[in-house]
């Protein structure tokens, strides 16, 4: 009886225990039971991300920054490409960034953010990117998440293989994708092979200033240098280029630059290049090229042309270029943490073929040559390969690394990623894309350490992965968890613009040192009012000059009249905030350029020519207080042969 | 009752091991690194006698003055032109309070509480929440330095002086 009692009583409890803990839900268990994806990647509100995930833009010109595990968009940084959003490339100060030798370029084609390096480790201070059409070469500082240099690339076309650095970012590279002649000339294009020539261009980076330097070029064959890494521990002081069209077509590449069984990889010994241009090997090449860069001071775009650069010849410059044979067009170079393993990705063969760093300068040391191109000798694949990975999937292109021996290649055909073992060449899992992956992206997955954790399927086609919007369709990236043994997908989403290449890195090395305002004291811009007191409006000729300041919530002055049809009018306004998050916008009625977006203590400028007679609104364009709606202004342009005084007022 | 106290205790044990079993460890809360001046959860609750008179901010204590520096009142002249001038006056109502008298109405350790931290006594000090309704607009933080601030407050000392 009492057992029984007892009994009963113990089940009725046990089940209300149950009821409740069912009810209330256990988070933590269920995902250690079951896994649950959107657990994996849920970031609560008002908290941050693990890591920042950097895109490129692809034909935007621009660069995506997204938080990681989430995949929040938080920011694109404008870098190639005008962006009315902040008036980049429209505002007087900035405008000089775009300047290249063929004149203002307000676009370009971005493709790999390479984050700069100490030791072989992001160290978070910048990020690079390319501009594949008018070659050039774009430094974001961290600090701001702003463009802050371009250099343009002179004597190459389709800078693709580019901005790969070195171990301690001593050296940016770029090179030519589409060889032209070199110095530019007018030839038949049917002279290709006797008149095309690429280039290898090594950008320094100074470590005082930390300006770049078009420091040397290397003239090469004109075949196609597609993509690169630079070495790292053993083969630090050396970097790597792929190279397809090594029949030199200059018609229907799709054929005839896919007949040869092996194409090149360069090995390039920067370290030997340092050396000969010190010792005096290097041509002069007259060249025009520009270089810009914002001064710190002034937030203005100082624009440099240059007109020379120097230019060594494999031919002098023995022991410093050396080929080495590579299946089938290869695209993706890259170079396993250790340094030994130099990976392949032959887009149209069969393996992943990965050579040895040692084998290298071995093969080099026993001149295992097999023939040479105009003095580049090409080394014997059999000499220099340390393994084929076999069935690596349709068309694979580019390999990261998790840092525990394990690599993993993107295949584009197949649309999958394929994770293989480093030394014994064996497949251990693979997992599908959705669709048509191009490159691959693992936090610090091209550096020494690399942090691991995830995978980011950098994806080209997402037909029916979202929801329809027309007939163009968001580019995107997935996220995959590569903790495990297996792979496992946790998350799609889109991108701006076309990802090409990405880079992420944690948080917690960038996010400290992120700039709040600009001090207002530091402004040395030629037109910066610190006060109020200074704001005024000056004619000299047909040139007006507009000294106005911004704080919440209204700009000084606010009436002007005077103005005339064919004045030229600049808005110079200096944004007198000093807090976080406080930019003001500006924009005026009829302007024919974009907003300006003016960040705390700066001064930015926007040219305004007025055509008609009547009365112009301003306003600020980016919600800054509660009285933002108030913050606004009157221009009277009257008409060219007009006697209305010229005078500014605010307040009565 | 049959069943004695210790199987009584017993059985207790038995469905209290089962329910922390059951329950999950409530998962420690993920507290963002404190990146940035934005105060979070500042709580509202009673203001001490101190802050009432002096502002809340990194002044805690009254200060002791020294007699009035010309050059820190030039100094505190040219901050206030730069990072004040556009929003106050010194005999005018503005966007803000005409400034002239100010060290008559507060403290001078609630002058540089209110410049220094601008954001928690809109929230919490009920004078200056009393601000907020007459001039609608919240005083920014210019982020200044202590020393920026007493250099404006030295001028604030001598301007008063200069009363027209």
């Amino acid at each position: 009886m009492e057992n029984l009692w007892f009994y009963k009583r113990f089940i009725i409890h046990l089940w209300i225990i149950s009821i409740i803990s069912i009810s209330i839900g256990c988070e933590q268990q269920k995902s250690a039971l079951s896994g649950n994806e959107a657990e994996r990647v849920y970031v609560a509100p008002g908290t941050y991300d693990e890591f920042y995930l950097f895109t490129s833009g692809g034909f935007s010109g621009q660069m995506g920054v997204y938080g990681l595990p989430s995949g929040r968009h938080f920011k694109t940084i404008s870098v190639f490409s005008q962006n009315p959003e902040t008036g980049f490339g429209y505002s007087e100060e900035t405008k000089g960034m775009l300047n290249t030798s063929y004149g203002f370029i307000p676009w370009d084609d971005a493709h790999h953010p390479q984050l700069s390096r100490t030791d072989g480790i992001p160290d978070g201070r910048f990020i690079f990117i390319n501009g594949n059409n008018t070659p050039r070469v774009a430094k974001i500082d961290l600090k701001e998440f702003e463009t802050t240099e371009i250099i343009e690339i002179p004597n190459s076309a389709g800078n693709h293989a580019s901005p790969f650095v070195t171990e301690n970012t001593e050296y940016i590279v770029a090179s030519t994708r589409f060889s032209v002649p070199v110095p530019q000339n007018d030839v038949p294009i049917s002279s290709y092979k006797e008149n095309f020539k690429g280039t290898i261009s090594f950008i320094k980076l100074d470590s005082k200033t930390e300006k770049m330097n078009l420091e040397f070029q290397i003239i090469v064959p004109g075949f196609h240098y597609d993509l690169a890494h630079a070495g790292k521990g053993a083969s630090k002081d050396w970097a790597f280029f792929t190279s397809y069209n090594t029949e030199q077509a200059n018609t229907l590449l799709e054929i005839n630059a896919s007949k040869n069984d092996k194409d090149f990889i360069a090995a390039i010994n920067w370290k030997k290049a340092e050396q000969y241009l010190k010792e005096g090997k290097a041509k002069t090449l007259s060249s025009e090229y520009y270089h810009n860069y914002m001064d710190e001071k002034t937030h203005s775009a100082v624009s440099v042309k240059k007109t020379s650069v120097k230019v060594l010849d494999p031919k002098d410059c023995p022991d410093m270029i050396y080929y080495i044979p590579t299946p089938k067009s290869p695209h993706g170079v890259d170079v396993d943490p250790s340094g030994e393993y130099i990976v392949a990705g032959g887009k149209l063969a069969s393996v992943i073929p990965v050579h040895s760093f040692s084998k290298l300068i071995k093969a080099i040391e026993s001149k295992q040559f097999d023939g040479e191109v105009v003095g580049i000798p090409i080394l014997k694949y059999d000499a220099v390969v340390a393994g084929e990975v076999q069935n690596p999937g349709l068309g694979p292109l580019h390999t990261e690394f998790d840092g525990n021996g394990y690599a993993y290649t993107s295949a584009f055909i197949s649309s999958e990623i394929v994770k293989w073992k480093i030394g014994t060449w064996e497949v251990v899992d693979r997992t599908p894309a959705y669709y048509s992956i191009g490159h691959l992206c693992i936090p610090g997955g091209d550096s020494k350490k690399p942090f691991g954790k995830y995978v980011i399927a950098l994806n080209k086609i997402t037909k029916d992965r979202y929801l329809p919007t027309g007939p163009e369709l968001t580019q995107s990236a997935q996220l995959i968890d590569i903790s495990g043994e297996k792979m496992k997908l946790l998350l799609d989403f889109p991108t701006v613009g076309e990802p090409h290449y990405a880079q992420a890195i944690p948080a917690s090395m960038i996010m400290d040192n992120s700039k709040k305002f600009y001090s207002i004291d530091e402004n040395k811009h030629p037109h910066a009012v610190k006060s109020e007191k200074e704001a005024r409006v000056e004619r000299k000729g047909n040139i007006v000059r507009i000294y106005m300041t911004s704080g919440r919530s209204h700009f000084a002055p606010d009436n002007i009249e005077g103005i005339k049809v064919g004045d030229e009018v600049y808005f110079h306004i200096t944004n007198l905030e000093q807090d976080w998050d406080v930019p003001h916008g500006f924009a005026i009625k009829g302007m024919n350029t974009a907003e300006i977006l003016i960040m705390p203590g700066v001064t930015r400028t926007i040219k305004w020519e007025p055509k008609k007679v009547g009365i112009y609104p301003f306003y600020c364009s980016d919600f800054c207080s509660a009285l933002h709606q108030e913050m606004q202004g009157y221009v009277r342009v009257s008409a060219a042969n007009s006697s209305v005084e010229l005078k500014y007022s605010l307040g009565n | 009752m049959l069943i004695n106290k210790s199987k009584h205790t017993k059985y207790f044990l038995l469905l209290l091991l089962i329910a922390v079993l059951n329950a999950c460890g409530e998962s420690p809360k993920q507290d963002p690194a404190d990146f940035g001046n934005k105060k979070k959860n500042v709580n509202p609750g009673e203001l001490s006698p101190f802050e009432m008179e002096n502002g809340i901010g990194p002044v805690k204590q009254k200060l002791t003055l020294s007699p009035i520096n010309p050059e820190l009142v030039k100094k505190g002249e040219k901050i206030f032109e730069t990072k004040c001038g556009a929003c106050h006056k010194l005999d005018e109502k503005y966007v803000g309070p005409a400034q002239r008298d100010v060290i008559n109405r507060r403290s001078p350790e609630f002058i540089l509480n209110m410049m220094l931290n601008p954001e928690a006594n809109y929230q919490r000090h009920p004078e200056i929440k009393k601000l907020l309704g007459e001039y609608l607009t919240q005083m920014p933080n210019q982020n200044l330095t202590f020393d920026e601030a007493k250099a404006i407050l030295e001028y604030f000392r001598q301007v008063v002086n200069e009363k027209q």
